[in-house]
């Protein structure tokens, strides 16, 4: 039984469709790609599973349950999270405070002052800026914070929004890294990258969106062997 | 008048403006409406106040009931007119608001009639204070509206709940990311917005005991004037907005341009409209794609 199974979704927006009927599925422990163009439905995909913006037909299933209309709050408490395209960190709230707020569905105070002592151990300068305005850090803090802010609730699927957008390619590998490490403690990944090559080359499985449909699959390697993906996605 | 009581009761007028002004901003700033109906709010608290004292009973159960029944309404009102247009466009929202308005007015007209209602919650009497004489319920209206702010700073700063209705002030999409159930937390802004308003209701006819089913409307409007100097949204902006007009409004009152004091404040509106269109403590939001 596969972690989240996707079957047919479709989403609109107003009369546009912008996901025309899309299935893929991610198993516990792996890491599952999405990747695709700008404005191929990966970042709508990605809040329609996660409750965000609602779907006109097709089931989304996680743990075999039907969460298909189940709203965001409580996905989270089910062990889902997402760290969302733009790292979205309350900009006028500290770090220390935003951490909290990742753990906003949990209750155990000792478990949540232990998860931030391993998430500064993870992310060293976010225990040297705590008590820093978010929106002062860089934008390569600010994607360390997004990610440690979605661990805070020690979600079993995390699901990452572009995460390597926008950052210095040193930054770019160091995410990578991070996502590999978290993969092997157990964590399953959802990604959505334009980082073709950097993203499959860590994934289990991939697919390609265009237009809002899957066009294509395979496992991260078949993937960067092929001719379609190198042509479009890798510019070889 | 001695300046010094001018600007005591100037402070304390202030202090009603603000906790009013917190209302609008509040809910401004996490159901990202205008509450036109916040103001009459004010006027069911100062009718249930009326209400409970004609049974003879204690001021302070009045004030606790009046408080109770502040809540409830706002947590009604939010519940039947605005939650079935969460996502609709911000004017079908804003002219229900002002339909609620007229509907608690209306309800207001029918059940006490449209003939003002005089009553004395209690007589304070006067201190002296600095030379000046001055009524020892502006003296409370300071002291209890002030505790009142720094315990709601205190809550929105220190707490969970309160860091949730922060967080959804900014972002209510990455809010919900985290786990925060929005509607919740929408409704429990409009319950404290509206035991506020229970308050400022309270310390208004202990400044003028009587009431009117329009009895919310000025105080609301000058209130929604404090938010928007203050900076709409933010609650530290309300305040300061609202202990300004108070001040503002006192001093011309004491001068002889009083006639003109409402006009001068909505006049200072525009200005500072026009210097800072954000408001006081108000941020540019950044648009987001």
């Amino acid at each position: 039984m596969a972690l989240l199974e996707v079957k047919d979704l479709e989403v609109y927006y107003g009369v546009i469709q912008a996901l025309k009927g899309i299935s893929f599925e991610v198993n516990e422990g792996e890491i599952v790609t999405l990747i695709g163009a700008n404005g191929a439905g990966k970042t709508t995909t990605m809040q329609s599973v996660i409750g965000l913006i609602p779907s006109k037909a097709g089931t989304v299933s996680y743990e075999g349950k039907n969460i298909t209309h189940v709203p965001c709050h409580k996905l989270v408490k089910l062990g889902m999270a997402q760290v969302p395209e733009g790292r979205r960190v309350f900009q006028e709230l500290t770090v220390y405070d935003n951490l909290l707020m990742g753990a906003y569905t949990q209750t155990d105070k000792k478990l949540i002052k232990e998860t931030i002592e391993r998430i500064y151990e993870r992310f060293p300068r976010l225990k040297e800026r705590k008590n820093q305005i978010a929106g002062t850090l860089s934008g390569g803090e600010q994607q360390m914070l997004a990610m440690g802010r979605a661990l805070m609730c020690r979600p079993k699927l995390i699901m990452l929004d572009e995460p390597s957008m926008g950052l210095s390619p040193l930054l770019v590998d160091e995410v990578f890294t991070i996502i590999k490490d978290l993969n092997a403690e157990g964590t399953t990944v959802l990604l959505v990258e334009q980082n073709a090559g950097k993203s499959l080359a860590i994934s289990d499985r991939a697919y390609v969106l265009e237009n809002g449909k899957i066009v294509l699959s395979g496992t991260g390697e078949e993937l960067l062997q092929s001719d379609k993906v190198k042509k479009a996605y890798l510019g070889e | 008048m001695s300046f010094m009581s001018i600007l005591i009761d100037g402070l304390s007028l202030g202090a009603v403006y603000a906790l009013i002004a917190l209302g609008y901003t509040m809910v401004y700033g996490i159901a990202k409406m205008l509450n036109f109906a916040h103001g009459d709010i004010i006027m069911v608290g100062a009718y249930a106040i009326y209400s409970i004292l004609m049974l003879h009973v204690h001021p302070f159960i009045a004030i606790g009931v009046s408080v109770v029944v502040c809540t409830v309404t706002g947590i009604l009102v939010e519940k039947l007119a605005y939650k079935p247009l969460r996502g609709a466009s911000p004017l079908a929202v804003l002219i229900t608001a002002i339909g609620v308005s007229n509907l608690l007015q209306g309800v207001a007209q029918l059940v006490y009639g449209s003939t003002s209602r005089s009553f004395t919650i209690y007589d304070f009497g006067t201190v002296k204070v600095f030379g000046a004489e001055i009524g020892v319920g502006t003296i409370l209206t300071l002291i209890v509206g002030a505790v009142i702010m720094a315990a709601l700073q205190i809550f929105v700063m220190k707490t969970k709940t309160g860091r949730a209705m922060l967080a959804v002030s900014e972002d209510s999409g990455a809010a919900k990311l985290m786990g925060v159930n929005v509607d919740k937390i929408i409704m429990i802004t409009f319950a404290i917005g509206s035991a506020l308003a229970a308050f400022a209701s309270l310390f208004y006819i202990i400044r003028i005991p009587s009431t009117t089913p329009t009895l919310g409307s000025m105080p609301g409007i000058k209130a929604f004037v404090a938010a928007v100097i203050g900076g709409i949204g933010s609650i530290p902006g309300a305040m300061i907005g609202g202990i300004l007009l108070g001040i503002i409004e006192q001093i011309c009152k004491n001068t002889p341009i009083a006639s003109y004091t409402t006009a001068i404040e909505f006049a200072l509106l525009i200005l500072i409209l026009l210097v800072r269109p954000v408001g006081l403590l108000g941020k540019r939001r950044r648009e987001k794609v």
